[in-house]
């Protein structure tokens, strides 16, 4: 019997491993390969051909622009008004206790929490009561709402970090309550508000179920590509606009991980 | 007559259950270097962060040269502060730290670059003004965050245990710099500290905390050799306090006493007394060599332990471990205690 | 400003409850303000003749939800569809976060840290079309199964009623596989920590007095990781029952609480059935979310 190091993993146990995390990045290398594919059928496998073809058809479509257009206004608003709402709570929140305080964050939980479905026809439920007409401002509002947790996250863990002798210095130095804000927390926050707002930019950018509910005509560009994935013709190009917006996705949010680490570092 | 730089007139500071200052009076000169000194939680430090502004007191009211300032933000009062993490602004370059009280204030740049460089020259950091706080070491950092406090000219500077992070020689160094820089510019030191050494050494005059409250008072000379309580006895100089029945057998009074150990000789269990004498009996516990002076634990017949310090002379080795010993003072060392609770 | 400054510095009260209250108006009328709303849109009903809502409390609404058997059928199919997902993916997380913590070097760790990470920084909707393709009839896993030669295995799992379908792409067994996928960082992310947790000197003990290490970990590891299992597994529930995208794209005949909500609400108008519906998912969550307090996962997160 062969003597093995008691905490040595078995062979089987690191292929298993190792195997789970390929599986988890497969389809996204998938939809990469198949922006290229020749074929019309785009799942077809192996792809006979790889061209550019498909990025040109698709840079060409107006609609895919429209829809382009609508998702980067809309993320940059939300983002906007969550970093304002965001940045106001974690003020408020960073120190001291008072009763409601668990309440709040509870609160500004939940949009996330609960299901998108719940919060998407809750939106609904208003706009119509409200009688709304649902839009852009209706679609911007349903973002704001949660994405505010994700500013809200990173700044208050910020602003915990810092030392209180650091404000405290500012003050005893002679600078105001504002001139502390101005020549201390803010700049030492900096980073953590970036973070938060480009993790809210994918994350408004990326959303479908909530802006089903709230988009009434508009259509974003995920709502764009989900109602192309109802109809059976020109797939290919569904592919392309697939990996657009992965990289519009994921760019910010690999860059708020980085600023993050940084900051913490 | 002028006015006190600093006064406490019943000031309470409360946590919830936890009264972290109760009903502290203190007056302290314009000119003085004063120590707070105490065990950790005793409310030296909150009595300090009081005087800066950083606290509001629950009841009671806080003086500044005689102006009520008890409602004042610190940055309205006339006090600056050297903080124990020496709280430097890792944003900002080290000329950029010293400046900020200057920059605040409304100086124009050129005024204050040339400023801070006079601070930083002050404690032999100029070549240092481009650098970051997180490029210096703990004493450099030390005395940018001083040069930072001083450049406003304060008339009081308050410095929360600023040399605990140093290393020995590094302290003792920075004890005499400081003592020299409070004498050169004659403002008020306000001296946050838990080692009494410190404190004895550097202060005018010390008060000693102790659970919120000030025991006692005084110069460090009437600290050390006339401690009025307990603690005070202890915790400065560690000397012997004697209480009850041993007490009463060796002076013949109820109250409790304390006796220094270097104020303790050593003696053959026969030897007659030399004057006016306290004396009992007891066997040697310990020995610690400390060069000069060496330290005896000598246990009694009562289950105490006294300590006594005694100078090498070389007639001590005839006390071995466990040897019978005579402990014997002079009646006048003994130092009358006040008859309270055994802190 | 410095005499507002310190307006606002002797109010410390005062100066929170300013900070705080934009924000907390915003959630008050946007967001707690919908829920109401929906709320109230479920004890209404809606009128079978005129397809007009009814603005009268009944509980008629709800009736429907809970008793009409087809109605009952969707609520069953989510909820067991949540289990089975949850069940799965503990599976496949115990494994790799266990490799992860126990095995990996620091090196090696922070990799499959980052790995299980990057998954979740992609696009969901890329991901869900994604496994559309994949499991398509003429898609990547019929190809390798059939390069394999397990084509007619496939084929004959295919025919089973309840999770088979025409093709993987439309059948319950798919939507399995994909829901599996999506969640999976969600369950791996918490109990890795968990298991960090656990210190390496109790399994040295356990081997020490006598235990292999598969004993070892079934009795020493496993209980102490259950916190992180139990975070987890409150995303995976919770996910999956409230999902309604995936059913749609990659789903069986059969309907899942989220689509019937949009269905309810789009064509057909029917808000107060829609907001009958989405109280379900809400009720089985808190319910869940209590079970799982209760196995430690609010500790674990």
């Amino acid at each position: 019997m062969r003597f093995r190091r008691w905490n040595q993993p078995s062979l089987g146990a690191r292929l298993a491993a190792y195997a789970v995390l390929a599986f988890m990045h497969l389809p996204v290398l998938v939809i990469i390969l198949y922006a290229f594919t020749t074929a019309d059928r785009t799942y077809e496998f192996p792809p006979p051909g790889l061209t550019l073809h498909w990025f040109a058809a698709a840079f060409a479509r107006a609609d895919i622009w429209e829809a382009m257009r609508l998702s980067l206004s809309v993320a940059a608003v939300a983002t906007l008004l969550a970093i304002v709402l965001g940045s106001l709570t974690a003020l408020g929140m960073a120190r001291g206790t008072f009763r409601g305080k668990e309440s709040i964050t509870v609160l500004l939980v939940l949009p996330i929490a609960l299901p998108g479905i719940i919060t998407g026809i809750a939106l609904l439920a208003a706009i119509k009561s409200a009688r709304i007409d649902p839009g852009f401002w209706t679609i911007v509002a349903g973002h704001a709402t949660f994405c505010v947790v994700i500013v809200y996250n990173n700044v208050v863990a910020r602003l915990r970090r810092m030392p209180h002798s650091w404000i405290e210095a500012s003050m005893d130095l002679g600078a105001d309550g504002w001139q502390t804000f101005r020549y201390i927390v803010l700049p030492q926050s900096a980073s953590a508000l970036l973070a938060g707002g480009m993790l809210a930019f994918a994350l408004s950018f990326d959303e479908i179920i909530v802006t089903l509910f709230t988009a009434g005509h508009e259509r974003t560009l995920p709502i764009w590509f989900f109602n192309e994935l109802f109809r059976p013709r020109e797939r290919p190009i569904t592919n392309v606009v697939a990996v657009v917006v992965m990289i519009v996705t994921f760019i910010p949010i690999l860059l708020a991980y980085r600023l993050t680490r940084r900051g913490s570092a | 007559m002028t006015a006190a730089a600093i006064e406490f007139r019943d000031v309470s500071r409360v946590y919830g259950e936890v009264r972290a200052v109760d009903r502290v009076s203190l007056t302290v000169q314009a000119g003085e270097f004063f120590a707070m000194l105490g065990p950790s939680g005793s409310g030296k430090t909150t009595c300090l962060r009081l005087i800066a502004g950083f606290e509001t007191p629950d009841s009671g009211s806080m003086l500044l040269d005689g102006r009520d300032v008890t409602d004042e933000p610190p940055y309205a009062r006339a006090v600056n502060t050297v903080f124990q993490d020496y709280a430097l602004f890792p944003h900002m370059s080290v000329l950029e730290n010293v400046a900020y009280g200057p920059r605040v204030r409304g100086q124009r740049k050129e005024a204050w670059r040339k400023r801070a460089l006079e601070m930083l020259e002050l404690v032999q950091l100029g070549a240092y003004a481009e650098r970051r706080p997180a490029q210096l070491s703990g004493g450099q950092r030390q005395r940018v965050s001083l040069a930072r406090a001083l450049i406003n000219q304060p008339p009081v500077l308050l410095l929360d245990e600023p040399l605990g992070a140093l290393d020995l020689k590094l302290r003792e160094e920075m004890q005499i710099e400081l003592k020299n820089l409070q004498r050169r510019l004659g403002i008020t030191f306000v001296f946050v500290t838990h080692d009494q050494g410190e404190a004895l050494s550097m202060a005018d005059r010390v008060a000693v905390f102790n659970h919120g409250r000030i025991e006692q008072l005084d110069t460090p000379r009437v600290l050390y050799t006339r401690p009025t309580t307990a603690f005070v006895a202890r915790f400065v100089g560690s000397a012997n306090v004697v209480t009850g029945e041993l007490a009463r057998r060796l002076s013949g009074r109820a109250e409790p006493f304390a006796v220094r150990a270097e104020n303790i000789r050593l003696r053959a269990p026969a030897a007659a007394a030399n004057g006016d004498t306290m004396s009992c009996l007891g066997d040697v516990a310990d020995v610690q060599y400390h060069g000069a002076l060496s330290r005896w634990q000598v246990r009694l017949e009562s289950g105490e332990v006294f300590a006594a310090a005694v100078p090498d002379t070389g007639t001590n080795g005839d006390f071995r471990i466990g040897a019978r010993v005579r402990l014997e003072w002079a009646r006048g060392d003994a130092v009358p205690l006040a008859a309270t609770e055994p802190s | 400003m410095t005499t507002l400054s310190t307006f606002l510095y002797r109010r410390p009260t005062l100066y929170v409850a300013l900070l705080l209250i934009p924000p907390l108006l915003w959630f008050g009328t946007v967001y707690l303000g919908s829920l109401f709303t929906l709320l109230a849109q479920s004890i209404y009903s809606i009128d079978e003749f005129t397809a007009k809502i009814v603005y009268e409390p009944t509980l008629a609404t709800y009736k429907q939800v809970v008793t009409q058997r087809a109605n009952v059928d969707i609520i069953l199919r989510t909820l067991s569809m949540a289990i089975a997902v949850t069940i799965a993916c503990a599976a496949i997380a115990l494994p790799i976060a266990n490799y992860m913590v126990r095995y990996a070097s620091p090196r090696t760790r922070a990799l499959f840290y980052v790995g299980v990470m990057l998954p979740m920084w992609m696009s969901y909707l890329v991901k869900v079309y994604a496994w559309r393709l994949i499991l398509a009839k003429q898609g990547i896993l019929s190809w390798l199964l059939d390069t394999v030669g397990l084509g007619a295995a496939l084929d004959a799992v295919l025919r089973i009623p309840g999770i088979g379908g025409p093709s993987l792409s439309s059948s319950y067994l798919g939507m399995f596989i994909v829901f599996v996928y999506m969640w999976l960082p969600f369950m791996i992310l918490p109990l890795a920590a968990a298991l960090e947790k656990v210190p390496e000197s109790l399994l040295q003990a356990s081997a020490d007095l006598g235990a292999r290490p598969a004993q070892t970990f079934r009795t020493v590891t496993l209980p102490l990781a259950l916190p992180g299992l139990a975070a987890g597994s409150v995303f995976t529930f919770s996910l999956t029952l409230g999902d309604y995208i995936i059913p749609s794209v990659v789903g069986a005949p059969g309907y899942f609480i989220g689509m019937m909500v949009y269905q309810q609400q789009g064509t057909a108008g029917n808000i107060p059935l829609a907001a009958a519906f989405s109280v379900v998912p809400i009720v089985l969550i808190m319910i869940y979310l209590t079970l799982a307090k209760r196995a430690g996962a609010f500790d674990a997160l």
